[in-house]
């Protein structure tokens, strides 16, 4: 427990972050067009991508002859680059077509 | 001087994402917001490409040699897949970010299981999170894909009393868990690799008994699950960037939930614990000794070409047929003839809400033409036709007058109060929820079988014979 609080004492500023973009998130999505729904979920799909970051640092700091971490680095970086460039291309084609009507 | 400078371009990039999704919230800016989330992501990516670590190997080849492969695939399957099949593509993609998250978690889990690394109470509590939350988005968003692919049929994954199996299976993977947190000093490796056993499981069974119209709310649910996945990684590597975009997306994710279940009056609780299905038998009793009344495509032409108004209510008959064009072919040469065609759109009709929107977008129908469901119940009573194509849930008259069924108290697409109704169908078979549909018995209905596009095709043709 006492290890815990420490924790949270040491990343003190990363909590506040946490607590005031949970907020921030509420606040900027809270009002959608339902027309919007789907593309704003996919859009919202490809940001969640960012998880490749992990990924890449952790084949940074590998060494290089861990190959244990480095296969499953490659393989979060593989799987995190799907979610971001197919989740930000899908959501690109689908507002095109909203925005080639309008003219 | 470099690190400062790395660290104000993730703070860009933790802008764009906030601003792009704002952006993405509004008609008007979406597309802006889109690219400007892409762009944020790209300067994130590039900034830990090259912040500068001490003694870091790198192994920059490892990174872009992964990078490369997964942007194709990526890529690739954005620009091949089917507009109609973008719901499924969009839980696949989920569900890799998801696997993206478990993979990083189990990867440290192992490195400290075999003493390689050195964790503090607050990192491993908090790489358990991660991997918890990010298989079970995997498996859930897998599985869901699977489901709305047609794969597997709802009652394929089920257990009897699969709720009590979900308990049970949610107490062990908690128990497990918590084993390995309060044994920190000594892990073993099996210990984690049977948390993340039992985290997939989990996953895969806690999305089995959802089904019918609920799909959708899961996907958004898992979504946010993802984002927290990512988020509870950014503290472990203490990357800001990831936490903002984690966070953000985890709040999307569940704000959607709730608009979703509001749109059909019904709790998150309710929709998970799976209330549809359980109760359908009552419902269906009474359907079969009534008769659907059929139409000729001839009769139905000449209705609509001499009607003064019509709205088309679309659903996912009519994605799955492909037929958003030919919709809208008839539409035109309708308009033509002075008619005035608009559509109603019903927040969930189709797999997603939107779903119909971005269909109807890609036909060129114009905006001003689509309904949200309160104006188009206004609208019902002056309206001389309405044209069901493919949906059934959403304009099932059961959510007024009958509590015994699941759909009651959903809002709905009041199409009876118009003066005549005609409803396409492929066959008298009960919609996604599994229920019975009085509307086809009654008496302002008229049917019309047969696959969506092909009967608009036969439609069109017969009107297109009175226009000349």
């Amino acid at each position: 427990m006492e290890q815990l609080f420490l924790y949270l004492e040491n990343n003190l500023i990363l909590i506040y972050l946490l607590i005031f973009t949970v907020i921030l998130g509420f606040e900027v999505i809270s009002k959608v067009p339902t027309v919007l729904h789907t593309p704003l979920m996919s859009g919202a799909n490809a940001i969640s991508g960012v998880v490749i970051i992990g990924a890449i640092l952790l084949i940074r700091n590998a060494a290089p002859t861990d190959y244990f971490s480095l296969s499953l680095g490659a393989l979060g970086v593989v799987l995190g680059m799907i979610n971001v460039v197919g989740g930000f291309a899908v959501t690109n084609r689908m507002l095109k077509m909203f925005s080639k009507k309008k003219k | 001087m470099l690190i400062t400078a790395i660290n104000l371009i993730y703070l860009l990039g933790a802008t764009s994402f906030v601003i792009g999704l704002k952006q993405m919230s509004s008609p008007d800016t979406a597309r802006k917001g889109n690219a400007l989330a892409t762009f944020g992501m790209v300067v994130a990516i590039l900034a830990t490409l090259f912040i500068p670590i001490t003694d870091a190997p790198n192994n920059y080849l490892w990174i872009f040699g992964a990078m490369m492969v997964g942007g194709i695939i990526g890529y690739i399957s954005a620009i091949k897949i089917e507009m109609t099949a973008m719901p499924q593509m969009v839980s696949v993609f989920n569900g890799l970010g998801g696997a993206c998250a478990a993979v990083l978690a189990s990867t440290e889990l192992t490195q400290y299981a075999n003493g390689a690394t050195i964790l503090s109470k607050g990192q491993l509590l908090i790489l358990l999170i991660t991997l918890l939350i990010g298989a079970i988005a995997f498996t859930g968003s897998m599985l869901a894909y699977a489901k709305l692919q047609g794969l597997v049929k709802d009652s394929q994954v089920t257990f009897p009393k699969h709720n009590i199996v979900n308990l049970i299976l949610l107490g062990a993977l908690l128990a497990m868990s918590a084993y390995v947190y309060l044994n920190m000093a000594d892990p073993t490796l099996w210990y984690i690799v049977l948390v993340m056993v039992l985290a997939l499981l989990y996953g895969f069974s806690f999305v089995a008994p959802i089904g019918g119209a609920d799909m959708p709310v899961v996907i958004s649910l898992l979504n946010a699950f993802t984002g927290l996945s990512a988020a509870a990684a950014g503290l472990i590597y203490e990357n800001k960037i990831m936490l903002v975009g984690g966070i953000l997306v985890g709040s999307a994710g569940i704000i959607l939930t709730v608009l979703m279940c509001k749109a059909m009056n019904r709790s998150l609780l309710n929709v998970l614990i799976g209330g549809f299905g359980e109760n359908n038998q009552t419902a269906t009793d009474n359907g079969d000794k009534q008769l659907a009344k059929e139409i000729t495509y001839t009769d139905l032409a000449i209705q609509l070409y001499y009607s003064k108004s019509v709205i088309i209510v679309p659903g996912y008959g009519l994605a799955v047929a492909q037929a958003q064009k030919v919709v809208k072919r008839l539409d035109n040469l309708l308009s033509a003839n002075g008619v005035d065609v608009k559509y109603a759109i019903h927040p969930v009709a189709g797999r997603m809400p939107g779903h119909m929107n971005v269909l109807l977008a890609e036909a060129d129908v114009p905006y001003p033409k689509l309904l949200d469901m309160e104006d188009a119940n206004e609208e019902m009573p002056n309206t001389d036709m309405v044209l069901v194509i493919g949906a059934n849930d959403v304009v099932n008259p059961a959510a007024y007058d009958d509590p015994a069924s699941p759909v009651y108290g959903m809002p709905v697409i009041n199409v009876w109060e118009a003066k005549n109704v005609v409803v396409m169908k492929r066959s008298m078979s009960p919609g996604y929820a599994g229920i019975q549909n009085q509307l086809f018995f009654h008496h302002k209905t008229k049917m019309l079988f047969g696959d969506a596009k092909s009967t608009l095709e036969q439609l069109n043709d017969e009107v297109k014979i009175l226009d000349t």
